[in-house]
């Protein structure tokens, strides 16, 4: 089949692509590493110098990255939970026959296609604002005090933001996953006096199993480098209330101009986000075997 | 399914999912009737906007107050850009691991993928530094090449799931019926690869117009796509939520006309083919 003048050519066609990438992810890469251990701000240009591991000791042990780190895990943990759960339901129900589920289909599917900029925008001034906003409008119109979200719940006004943005991924997933469910397995199970319940946990539950594990991991992934929505919203507070690690790490570069800080900071994102990459290389790698 | 669901329980089920349905949808289409508002109006109660004179002085206004048409340009240019970039770089690369497959083919995509994981972070600072050195920071030709290289393993990855699919007895069939390499693509395999190519192109536009993260950090003006456009609207001066509609509405209409043509690949794109 494929000769050595085949391979040659193979091997041809694959290196302009692995080329461009080995650049792309090495040299900025072991560039983030080097600034990483140098004294390094662009403030104070006559301090230079090797730091050691002072970046790194001064990141890590900062006030504000533990709490960057545990804004990350609550802003990415509160929208896996709500898109996981919410998209399960909202595919269980886009499953059954109804009438217009092509265009149900198409609305559900929308928000995934809105840039982060102006999902964020639209949803802190026309829903969230406590003054001409719609959820405003409604607390007034019922006699209530409107709520100030973004002042004072921001982060879970950013975990709803990002959900509503995400809930479509995982229902289409999710929605893909069910409708290549054997119906004759329900059925023999209903036969059996298997009611609703129990059908849904011991049949389509570990059905959807793969499907919600590949849901999980691949939000982690674009969640872990959500920008856009704290940036226009919050800009990580009030105080470090929303500041992710993502979001620490943009800020210390790019305005406290602390390039050796930053990058430390970089390259600890880059080794926390590598702990979630194994899993879902690992469950990815096993689909291509089959 | 077997049983046909009662009248009562179609019924049931049409209603909460239209309910739910608009539900989501709203905030895209209350932006997109606010649009249509002054600013006076636009700040009213929902009810009263909604009743009050419809008009078009907003999508007016935004193009002359900021030169709308120069950003709707950059992200065209940037995402339709750098995906033929990334297209052209990873059809070859992706028909050889699907056609030729080696040894090391799984671990070279398994690589490839492992590079979209890095966060962007983590190679911020030299690229916004190595950008400011080349005069790259706010120009086109430096955002197209990084949306190239971002969008680049995803292009791969999609392109050998379609080329996978193509079964391999026909490329032999063409071949034992006396069909050059030549003819064999052009009359065999393009034909076939097709479909799969347009969704790839489809995608990837749409990741690369909605992408926020390097085109808020690359550009400030001249190379701004709309999505750092749009950011500018969260430090804005006097009544904006008309403009921020009408914006935000040109904005997004391109976009949602595609994904939802692209809905299907979709699922399998985004799951790197492990959802289908």
């Amino acid at each position: 089949m494929a000769t050595q003048h085949s391979r040659m050519a193979a091997r041809l066609m694959v290196a302009p692509s692995v080329g461009l990438l080995f650049v792309w992810m090495i040299v900025p890469l072991v560039t983030t590493i080097y600034f990483s251990f140098l004294i390094y701000n662009q403030l104070y240009p006559d301090r230079q110098g090797w730091a050691g591991f002072d970046n790194y000791y001064y990141f890590l042990t900062d006030r504000s990255f533990m709490e960057a780190i545990w804004n990350s895990i609550v802003l990415v943990g509160g929208v896996l939970i709500v898109t996981v759960i919410g998209g399960i339901l909202l595919a269980l129900l886009l499953n059954m026959p109804f009438w217009g589920q092509g265009i149900v289909r198409i609305m559900v599917i929308a928000p995934f296609f809105v840039m982060p900029t102006v999902s964020a925008l639209v949803w802190k001034n026309m829903f969230m604002n406590p003054v001409n906003g719609m959820f405003a409008h409604i607390a007034k119109g019922l006699g209530l005090e409107p709520f100030d979200f973004l002042g004072h719940a921001p982060m879970a006004s950013i975990i709803g933001i990002v959900s509503w943005e995400w809930l479509p991924f995982a229902t289409l997933i999710l929605l893909t996953a069910l409708q290549s469910l054997d119906s004759e397995q329900q059925e023999a199970a209903e036969m059996d006096g298997a009611g609703r319940l129990s059908r849904f946990i011991y049949l389509t539950l570990p059905h959807l199993t793969r499907a919600i594990t590949v849901v999980i991991l691949i939000q982690t992934i674009f969640l872990l480098s959500i920008y856009a929505e704290i940036a226009v919203t919050t800009n990580g507070g009030p105080g470090t209330a929303t500041t992710t690690i993502t979001y620490q790490v943009a800020l210390q570069s790019l305005y406290d101009n602390d390039v050796g800080g930053a990058s430390a900071g970089g390259i600890v994102a880059v080794i926390l986000a590598n702990i979630v990459a194994v899993f879902v290389m690992r469950m990815i790698g096993k689909n291509l075997d089959a | 399914m077997a049983r046909k669901p009662t009248t009562a329980a179609k019924t049931t089920v049409t209603l909460l999912a239209w309910g739910i349905g608009l539900l989501i949808f709203f905030p895209i289409l209350w932006t997109v009737l606010m649009s249509f508002h002054s600013e006076g109006d636009a700040i009213k109660s929902p009810w009263d906007m909604l009743t009050s004179v419809w008009s078009f002085e907003s999508y007016a206004e935004v193009q002359t107050r900021s030169n709308y048409a120069l950003h709707f340009f950059n992200s065209v240019v940037i995402s339709v850009g750098s995906t033929l970039l990334a297209l052209a770089i990873a059809i070859p690369a992706a028909w050889a691991m699907a056609f030729v497959p080696g040894r090391r083919t799984k671990d070279l995509l398994m690589w490839m993928l492992s590079t979209k994981m890095m966060p962007a972070v983590g190679v911020l600072i030299p690229m916004y530094l190595g950008f400011k050195n080349m005069g790259l920071l706010d120009s086109r030709l430096g955002l197209v090449a990084v949306m190239t290289l971002i969008n680049l393993p995803i292009v791969v990855w999609m392109l050998y799931t379609y080329f996978k699919e193509i079964p391999g007895e026909i490329l032999e069939a063409a071949r034992m019926d006396g069909a050059s390499l030549r003819s064999e693509i052009i009359y065999v395999l393009t034909p076939m690869a097709l479909p799969g190519i347009a969704s790839t192109l489809l995608l990837n536009v749409i990741l690369a117009w909605n992408e926020a993260f390097w085109t808020l950090q690359l550009t400030t003006h001249d190379a701004a796509p709309l999505t750092q456009f749009i950011a500018s609207y969260s430090s804005p001066e006097g009544l904006f939520y008309a403009k921020l509609s009408a914006a935000s509405t040109m904005a997004i209409a391109p976009i949602l006309i595609l994904g939802w043509f692209s809905q299907k690949q979709l699922v399998r794109g985004l799951t790197f083919g492990a959802v289908k």
